[in-house]
């Protein structure tokens, strides 16, 4: 669009262009950024969700009565634990997967069809449906490791407090892993051909040529990837809710800031909890963009 | 060799057991009537689909899809409405702000649900769209508007310049511009955006649970998160699975029907290297 003289219809197009951005601006204006200044708004106050326009302004109680919760740093560590492992290993896992779907060999199809499965399934559905595979009388994972010998009685995964956890975080991995895979493969098509031709011809061992060669090379794709999901975990909400309820053993900072502002109705303490959220996933963005370099941008 | 190839191959038999059987194992739940359902067996003795008569009889399950549908749709059309004019204006036109308004769109589709939730309960009560599929309407465009618009910006960017040049010489103004030049050339990438789109509303938990209160009102997820049976301790495991797996078939199908427009529609929002 440089080829065009400054003019009169270079003014137009511009006029046009906010004109066009208005009802989407408005609308987000509505539907986010007046809601989130209401709740940081409300994480001031006593309002309760019956009495959502009469409170008072108690300055920063909430913030301070947060943190001498332990229940709320028991939420803040759990949704520490899962962001960083879930991530961890989906990137782990994703890396593989995308590295065999670019291989081009026999059975790619059918790889690739069958972990999009997970990914189409809503999160809901799968954490029901592993909810009863992990039920402790009759699930079929008891049932499995049992024939196998691996344990000797039933567990109950969702119930125990040490187990509950890692089969949160295993079902988001099922869960996630696709997702992470078809980014990186997206990733890995768009690489040159031609260096690996003549890393091949030099002999240069499999193992350096993915480390010196296409690591370096994804490695932006892969940050952007990263941060999308750990800013996805970090406001976790349906996996525990579904799973393990209001539980303590798995409460994340979502769960834990929705059961105050709606099944205790304490408007003011919930928005507290949800603004501290809203600064934790700020403070991993600008780690992120800082620290990893990750460059997300539209406007070339 | 060989060894190597058999090695691989189990690796991969192995990636596609564990990706498929959770559902195949709820297909396979979801006929187990009665006590079967508490036998732990690869396939029942007798399957029968009395749980998927009882979810459409025992429960509203019919109507739960009815709401999913409607809101997803309306939600969809509206995203959809809203962000091909906003992608010919950041896509295609320089303006000074240009750089941040994309960045403040990418910010608003990583927020977290639960922060904007009690302002939200505040607005909706207010419209007096309390228990009603126009709460959902109006919550989901905070997920579904940002992820069209960033998606639709990239695509009207690779549009070729000749064809608007070639309108504009002709006399067309903007709105022609994007209504009789692009919307024409977008079929394919409004049907990508809009399929993901729809996924994630259907999909969505946080506020359609909160802001609905009704067996009637719920969406999908919800009934399905929320179903009860006849005594409070005892979950209708069956009724569960054969609701999520009438929900999910579908889903299946559209992904597996549209996975080359899926994996570009998902890399053309994410991943910019």
């Amino acid at each position: 669009m440089s080829g065009l003289p400054h003019s009169s219809l270079e003014r137009q197009r511009r006029r046009a262009a906010w004109l066009f951005l208005l009802p989407m601006l408005v609308v987000l204006a509505g539907v986010a950024g007046w809601p989130l200044f209401r709740t940081v708004f409300f994480s001031f106050t006593d309002a309760t969700l019956a009495t959502l326009d009469g409170f008072q302004g108690v300055g920063l109680d909430n913030y301070l009565w947060l943190v001498r919760d332990p229940v709320w740093w028991r939420a803040v560590w759990n949704t520490l634990v899962f962001t960083v492992v879930s991530v961890g290993i989906e990137t782990a896992l994703g890396l593989g997967i995308a590295l065999i779907l670019n291989a081009h060999l026999p059975g790619r199809g059918l790889l690739r069809a069958a972990v999009l499965i997970p990914w189409a399934i809503p999160t809901v559905v799968s954490a029901q449906m592993w909810g009863w595979m992990f039920h402790d009388l009759y699930g079929v994972v008891n049932a499995i490791l049992m024939g196998l010998g691996l344990i000797a009685e039933p567990r109950a995964w969702t119930a125990d407090p040490d187990l509950a956890l890692p089969v949160v975080i295993a079902v988001d991995v099922w869960k996630s892993t696709p997702f992470m895979a078809l980014l990186i493969l997206a990733a890995l098509q768009m690489l040159p051909r031609d260096l690996y031709e003549a890393a091949r011809v030099d002999g240069v061992h499999p193992v350096k040529v993915f480390v010196r060669i296409t690591l370096p090379l994804i490695r932006p794709a892969l940050m952007v990837a990263v941060l999308f999901r750990t800013l996805d975990a970090l406001r976790v909400f349906d996996l525990m809710y579904v799973l393990t309820g209001n539980s303590r053993s798995t409460m994340s900072m979502s769960v834990y800031a929705r059961q105050y502002l709606i099944d205790f109705q304490d408007v003011g303490y919930g928005s507290a909890a949800a603004t501290l959220l809203v600064l934790v996933l700020a403070a991993a963005t600008v780690l992120a963009v800082t620290l990893g370099r990750v460059r997300v941008d539209a406007g070339r | 060799m060989g060894l190597r190839r058999i090695a691989f191959a189990l690796v991969v038999l192995g990636i596609v057991v564990w990706a498929v059987f959770p559902f195949a194992w709820a297909i396979v739940t979801s006929l187990k009537a009665g006590s079967a359902l508490f036998t732990v067996e690869a396939w029942p003795s007798q399957p029968s689909l009395a749980n998927y008569a009882a979810i459409f009889k025992e429960q509203p399950f019919g109507r739960n899809i009815l709401n999913s549908l409607m809101a997803a749709s309306a939600v969809v059309a509206l995203s959809l409405g809203l962000a091909v004019l906003a992608a010919y204006a950041l896509g295609r036109v320089r303006f000074r702000g240009r750089g941040l308004l994309l960045f403040v769109v990418l910010g608003v589709s990583m927020f977290p649900q639960v922060a904007v939730l009690s302002g939200l309960f505040e607005l909706v009560r207010w419209l007096g769209l309390y228990n009603r599929i126009g709460s959902l309407v109006l919550s989901y465009l905070i997920f579904t508007l940002p992820f069209t618009v960033w998606v639709l910006t990239t695509f009207m960017r690779e549009l070729p310049k000749e064809l608007e040049e070639a309108a504009m010489v002709d006399g067309a103004g903007p709105f022609v511009i994007v209504t009789r030049v692009f919307l024409p050339l977008m079929g394919p990438a409004l049907a990508a955006t809009g399929l993901l789109a729809f996924i994630a509303a259907w999909n969505e938990f946080l506020f359609a649970l909160t802001f609905t209160l009704t067996d009637d009102a719920r969406t999908v997820p919800v009934a399905i998160a929320l179903m009860s049976g006849a005594s409070q301790y005892e979950l209708p495991w069956g009724q569960i699975m054969a609701a999520s797996v009438v929900v999910t078939v579908p889903l299946i199908g559209l992904v597996l029907l549209f996975q080359r427009r899926i994996v570009s529609g998902l890399t053309a929002g994410a991943v910019k290297g």
